[in-house]
């Protein structure tokens, strides 16, 4: 039995949810990790520490650089297929290439896993996390993508543990071609690995009201999310979408304000280890998951919190 | 240019869904059942290239018991010229999905399939992806923003962290996102013109596939719930639990 873990980065750094894949493929077997990419070697020597890893693949190819779907599943499907578990960070881009890779394998898909009960045996959340299936599977590849607020993240030693070996090579597909990002610049903690999330709703009333918000967010070193009714109200971007068609997220401090609580978004953030919830309606369904809620309204409150935070 | 538009019928997504008392399953008896609101997307798109001009026609396809008629007629009631069912009892998953629909994709031959990129009930978000490598075409997932020039389409994707835009020969297969449209009503006259619609009937059966579960639902449980803390009476004591009580900030 060989476990993969396909890593996610942006070519410089390593994107952290992967720390918590290698650390959920551990309870699998023979871990070995695979990183794709235009400039292989800085990522690797963040990888090269992790505890109870075999070997790191690699393969530095110009077409990784914007990491296709098309290339990666073909590259994978070629040299892995011996491998019984591939596994993905539950990033979007694990969630555009692994059902590809198991369409080119033959292979039912098991994403977005929240518990490894056993090596055939996962835990995934459906209907928006409002109820947990256990399946067994019965394929003999498994390709899984990992929630990664629901495992630790793997140990960092001092030695070096894996390998490092230059493997395989691409054909690049002639089908699709990468033209360019616009990525939302951001002082601030990257949401789904922030400490403290401060996530405005509908209740905000407007995109300029937002800035009340990101003031606090701001003096709390917090990162920005919002319920899906701010993002299809037009309030704020697409990314800063908490809930089960947006981020899931778990910090130490989740601070909702002007969200009533749909069972949509607290499938994104009900894991967080305290809850707060700001909002003028006492019967706000936020309020029966919150630690602490208050009651009051936001305009209010939320410029008097800023200005006696220090 | 044709347009193959896969439609699921799922739980209503107003509904508060629950777990059976045998917990092999969520409650569906007596329960709303609606189209899949990221298929709505999808079909709405497709409408809407087909008003630019640039599609010519479009196809509604669903899998699964007689009632899936429905939703193929919610999706002629919209716009959609035409609809195929293909008639299986047995419960599906994305593999067996997707290869129902490459075989329906070699019948007719579409220039473009839009879908949605999950559906709500089983949260797979893998159909699309794995239709795109049955059938050997691109994939442009999670679209919020769709363009068609000559024989390629330009789509922006919701990623993490902001849009990344990728051009893709036809054929291909785009999967929607939430911003990429807000999906119409169906008209009175239009859902009366709709019953009109042919819809094609086919038996899974004859296709001769492999449709057999690759996953095994064991248990279906109630997620461990939170409990509800307490209301504070001030931003004052609000700070205070946190920084003493709770130890965050």
């Amino acid at each position: 039995m060989k476990t993969l873990v396909v890593v996610d980065h942006n070519n410089n750094k390593l994107e952290k949810s992967t720390l918590n894949t290698i650390k959920a493929a551990l309870k699998l077997e023979n871990v070995d990790l695979l990183v794709l990419s235009d400039s292989c070697k800085d990522i690797c020597n963040e990888l090269i520490h992790i505890k109870n890893i075999n070997n790191i693949f690699t393969n530095e190819n110009d077409a990784f650089k914007n990491q296709l779907a098309e290339d990666s599943a073909n590259f994978i499907a070629e040299n892995f297929k011996d491998y019984t578990n591939i596994l993905f960070s539950n990033t979007s881009n694990g969630k555009n290439i692994a059902p590809r890779l198991a369409g080119l394998l033959d292979t039912m898909i098991i994403p977005d896993v929240i518990e490894i009960v056993d090596k055939q045996t996962f835990k995934r959340p459906i209907y928006a996390g409002n109820a947990i299936a256990t399946c067994k599977s019965k394929n003999k590849i498994n390709i899984i993508t990992i929630r990664s607020t629901a495992f630790e993240e793997a140990e960092i030693g001092n030695e070096n543990v894996g390998k490092i070996q230059e493997i395989g090579s691409l054909t690049t597909n002639n089908q699709t071609k990468y033209l360019n990002s616009e990525l939302t610049k951001s002082e601030r903690p990257e949401l789904t690995s922030a400490d403290i999330v401060v996530s405005g709703g509908r209740g905000l009333g407007s995109a300029e009201n937002f800035q009340i918000l990101e003031k606090l967010a701001d003096k709390l070193g917090a990162a920005m999310g919002a319920s899906r009714a701010a993002v299809d109200a037009g309030y704020v971007p697409n990314d800063w979408q908490v809930g089960q068609t947006g981020k899931i997220v778990a910090p130490n401090l989740y601070i909702a304000v002007g969200i009533s609580g749909a069972i949509q978004h607290l499938a994104g953030m009900k894991d967080s280890k305290v809850i707060i919830g700001i909002n003028k309606d006492e019967e706000a369904p936020i309020f029966s998951i919150s630690d602490y809620g208050l009651a009051e309204d936001l305009f209010k409150a939320v410029p008097e919190m800023e200005s006696k935070l220090n | 240019m044709k347009i193959l538009v896969p439609v699921k019928r799922v739980v209503d997504y107003n509904v508060k869904v629950r777990v059976k008392k045998d917990e092999t399953d969520v409650e569906l008896d007596n329960v709303k059942m609606s189209m899949n609101p990221f298929d709505e997307i999808a079909v709405e798109e497709a409408l809407r290239l087909k008003e630019k001009g640039v599609a010519s026609e479009i196809i509604a396809v669903s899998i699964g018991l007689p009632e899936v008629q429905e939703t193929i007629r919610n999706a002629l009631a919209m716009g959609a010229d035409s609809g195929i069912f293909v008639n299986c009892t047995s419960k599906l998953e994305p593999l067996s999905v997707a290869k129902i629909l490459t075989s329906i994709g070699n019948k007719i031959k579409p220039d473009l399939v839009i879908m949605g990129k999950q559906a709500i009930d089983d949260d797979m978000n893998a159909t699309g992806q794995m239709l795109s490598a049955m059938l050997n075409w691109g994939q442009a997932t999670f679209a919020s923003k769709l363009e068609i020039q000559d024989k390629k389409i330009k789509v922006g994707r919701e990623i993490d962290g902001g849009i990344e835009n990728i051009e893709v020969n036809l054929p291909a297969i785009v999967t929607t996102d939430l911003r990429l449209n807000e999906p119409r009503y169906a008209s009175l006259p239009n859902i009366m013109k709709a019953k009109r619609k042919p819809i094609d009937e086919i038996k899974v059966e004859d296709l001769k596939i492999d449709i057999e579960p690759k996953l095994e639902i064991l248990k279906v449980e109630e997620p461990k719930s939170r409990e509800a803390g307490i209301m504070v009476k001030s931003v004052d004591e609000m700070i205070e639990k946190l920084k003493n009580e709770a130890k965050v900030i």
